[in-house]
């Protein structure tokens, strides 16, 4: 009975969503209050009903309700409680439910902190996302359907993909999903930007924040992913180029461009059109990846078993979404008034250049990602895009990047003084290329692609502490810091310092890992003793270890260097016991500046085992770097302006409708 | 044109430029990075390129692995259940290769017919087929036996 009632909840959500998107636009296009009012509590209810049907499945899972076909599919009475959570978005039906409780989510939340808006607006907002979410709930409904019963119910379920059951794996998909669903928000504004003919100052201000949010969520999701593909498939890869992690890739790409160009609209009024088309690109962008992923059409490590009519029903949903906006935005873009306008040397070039270099590398991804299809639909045969082809790209276009994200923030507004940015910039230039130089020599890396990324980072390094230089100029002492960093604009730029560092970080990372990482497969007998970049390996043999839900070979290799004792590693071998599917467990010995990896292959005879030996110089600061983008971005988020602006339109609207307001909360 | 104008006309042209210098470079590298998928039957017929890598993928023939030397190297036959060749691959193999199991390897052909691997893929679900592999079976199985194989009997 219990499951049925969250298809009901489904249902009545749709229904909901109907009425959310409907009346509220209509309404603001024909002046009709009432139905505009209905926006909220239609966005409330959708949710509510999503929640209820989120629990439900959930619920399901808790009590082993085999039933329910996709519960006997991937849940087990063996799975640890915290997987039958996770669990629940582990396969396609519950992934795409968690996406909707998501998206309204977001729409919630939307309807919360964008009080302030002018009802119209938030109308229109509101009704983009009921759209969208119609779109899902019937895909959800019609093709996916989470509840579809089974009688007489399985004794026992199928069991969660082992890959899934990891922690990083547990919270990686609602993460991303956050990013992927969050930018619908950025897209909604434009969409009612672009139907009120407004596009101004202020939109760019409403949408940013928002921007920020889900882009922040995409980063996180995307450094988890990679995160657990290093040490959960065995191989110690931490990016593969696969079209699945190209599919988050693009739409965070876009949306970096977007946050950027947002900016530019907000502080000077330019790049309006440039910018309403980014926010429809990076949310189309995030709808091709759930399409890649879900029709099966791509060989990836996360495809799944597909139905082809799932596949089809998103490349239509696609079509109208990326369709109409782009008619709605041919219809309207010529009213849009043009921006300030900015000197050849200035912050606007300089962001110009970067939403430049970000889209092509966007669309390069995007060649490469989509190549095999376009080639087997051709029938020019079945190719994949090599790895090197990705990897060589990133070098052409990175650099150029980051050279330009040294100079933008050290550029005015507008226009700035050619003299006067030499003048800044030479020691910054100078020490970033000397230092380049000395660590490329023989005697330290003896790479030049090491010392490249050094000079790189060192730029982006030393152009910072000047932006740091020139705001405390006039200013000393740790309040003068603490208030700039409390003002307005204040933590835009810390986060934006952070953030840039964070590349700085990366940078160093990426090369070093590439350039310097050692691996080696080996045979070794129980006792045998190995060396790699002066850590000598001894492997100790294995035993058998009993799991909650597996049965597994636990490896002992003991790790040291110069005699002295770094590590004892535990690789693993574990073989689950329902979809009787071994599993990698890798042996890590974490690090600031190294990591060493142990991964056990499989027994060749005698107690002797096939083992892979990792030496990982730096691997951790392509994580680090990750995160500290993550928190640049939440800082900005975070910034005065946006907050005041909430809170001096909170009081006139609380003052306008006093009482009337109040029941509903604040958030 | 005003100077305003022209300024900015200059700024977008040097943009362009460099722009399209990086991506002649990219697309060159592009044509150079394409790696073809070939299923056994069309590398036995010669369709594959000699010195050039490419992918090759099918079933693992059953009862067909063996490890040789050290026992680091393996060497196995991959079959579109027709033709089938034999590969050599050093190193630690995926999870869930096994016999039975659709793989797709990448690497070079050698001169006695062998394909050497410098990577095996094998999928993270039990049930999913590489498309390549699946469609590569298909056609091998409609030319073997002049039929088409219902979409249901594909696994």
């Amino acid at each position: 009975m219990i499951p049925e009632l969250g298809q009901f909840a489904l249902i009545l959500a749709l229904v909901l969503a109907l009425v959310q998107s409907i009346f509220p636009l209509v309404g603001s296009l024909n002046r009709t209050p009432s139905w505009v009012a209905l926006a909220r509590p239609a966005a409330w209810g959708q949710f509510v009903f999503l929640a209820i049907a989120f629990a439900v499945l959930t619920h399901a899972f808790l009590v082993d309700d085999f039933s329910v076909v996709y519960v006997a599919q991937h849940g087990n009475t063996q799975l640890p409680t915290i997987y039958k959570f996770s669990a629940v978005w582990g396969a396609h039906e519950g992934s795409l439910l968690l996406w909707v409780l998501i998206l309204g989510t977001w729409t919630v939340a939307v309807s919360l902190f964008g009080r302030h808006l002018p009802d119209v607006v938030l109308a229109r907002v509101l009704s983009v996302m009921g759209m969208i979410s119609i779109g899902f709930l019937s895909f959800l409904l019609f093709t996916s359907n989470p509840f579809e019963r089974v009688f007489p119910a399985p004794l026992e379920g199928g069991d969660l993909n082992p890959l899934l059951q990891d922690f990083g794996l547990a919270i990686h998909p609602p993460m991303l999903y956050m990013g992927y669903v969050g930018l619908s928000v950025a897209f909604a504004f434009a969409i009612s930007a672009l139907m009120g003919g407004k596009l101004d100052a202020a939109w760019a201000r409403w949408s940013r924040p928002w921007t920020l949010i889900a882009w922040v969520f995409l980063t996180i999701g995307i450094v988890l992913g990679s995160w657990w593909a290093y040490y959960e498939l065995g191989w110690g890869g931490w990016w593969f180029w696969d079209p699945v992690e190209n599919a988050s890739f693009m739409p965070w790409l876009a949306a970096t461009a977007l946050i950027h160009s947002l900016a530019v609209t907000e502080k000077r009024g330019a790049f309006k059109r440039w910018t309403v088309l980014l926010a429809l690109t990076a949310f189309s962008l995030s709808l091709l990846g759930t399409f890649l992923v879900r029709s099966g059409v791509l060989t990836s490590v996360h495809s799944f078993a597909a139905d082809p009519a799932r596949g089809l029903f998103i490349l239509i949903f696609l079509f109208i979404v990326v369709g109409g906006s782009l008619v709605l935005y041919a219809v309207r873009a010529p009213d849009i008034t043009r921006g300030g306008g900015f000197g050849m040397l200035s912050r606007e070039s300089f962001l110009l250049g970067n939403n430049l270099l970000l889209l092509i590398t966007t669309a390069f991804v995007l060649l490469g990602t989509l190549a095999p299809l376009l080639y087997d639909a051709m029938g020019w045969g079945k190719i994949s895009v090599g790895f090197p082809w990705f990897n060589s790209m990133f070098v052409i276009f990175t650099p150029l990047l980051v050279i330009l994200m040294g100079i933008g923030p050290l550029t005015r507004w507008k226009q700035h003084d050619p003299k006067m940015l030499g003048r800044t910039l030479r020691w910054a230039f100078v020490i970033s290329v000397v230092a380049g130089i000395v660590a490329a020599l023989p005697m330290l890396t003896d790479s030049l692609s090491a010392g490249f990324a050094i000079a790189l980072s060192l730029w982006l390094t030393t152009t910072l502490l000047l932006t740091l230089q020139q705001r405390f100029r006039n200013k000393s002492g740790f309040a003068a810091i603490w208030r700039d960093m409390n003002g307005q604009g204040g933590r835009a730029y810390y986060g934006m310092w952070l953030a840039h560092l964070g590349i700085a970080v990366f940078i160093i990372g990426v090369t070093f890992v590439t350039q310097f990482d050692i691996e080696k497969d080996v045979r070794m007998s129980p006792g045998q003793e190995i060396e790699l970049s002066g850590y000598v390996f001894r492997f100790d043999g294995t035993k058998v270890h009993q799991g909650p839900n597996y049965r597994s070979d636990l490896g002992t290799v003991h790790v040291s260097k110069n005699g002295r004792d770094v590590a004892v590693l535990h690789p693993e071998k574990r073989t689950y016991l329902v979809q009787t599917m071994p599993m990698t467990e890798a042996g890590i010995d974490a690090g600031f500046t190294r990591d060493i990896y142990v991964s056990l292959g499989e027994p060749v005879g005698g107690g002797d085992w096939a083992l892979r030996l990792y030496y990982k110089p730096f691997v951790r600061w392509i994580w680090l770097g990750g995160l500290m983008i993550a928190a640049g971005g939440l800082l900005a988020a975070s910034d005065k302006r946006y907050r005041m602006r909430l809170l001096a339109l909170d009081s006139r609207t609380a003052a306008a409708s006093a009482g009337k307001l109040s029941t509903e909360g604040r958030a | 044109m005003n100077p305003v104008r022209k300024k900015r006309m200059i700024l977008i042209g040097m943009m362009v430029a460099g722009v399209a210098v990086a991506v002649g470079f990219a697309l060159n590298a592009f044509n150079q990075n394409l790696m073809f998928f070939y299923p056994p039957s069309e590398v036995l017929a010669g369709a594959a390129p000699k010195d050039h890598p490419f992918r090759i993928g099918g079933l693992v023939s059953n009862g067909s692995v063996k490890r040789i030397g050290d026992g680091l190297t393996v060497r196995f036959d991959v079959t579109d259940q027709v033709k089938s060749v034999a590969v050599e691959y050093t190193g630690i193999l995926p999870d869930l290769f096994r016999e039975g199991q659709g793989i797709v390897a990448h690497g070079k052909l050698r001169d006695d017919g062998t394909f050497v691997a410098d990577e095996v893929l094998a999928k993270h679900d039990e049930n999913y087929m590489p498309p390549e592999v699946a469609d590569s079976l298909k056609t091998a199985h409609e030319k073997a036996t002049g039929t088409a194989v219902p979409e249901t009997a594909q696994p």
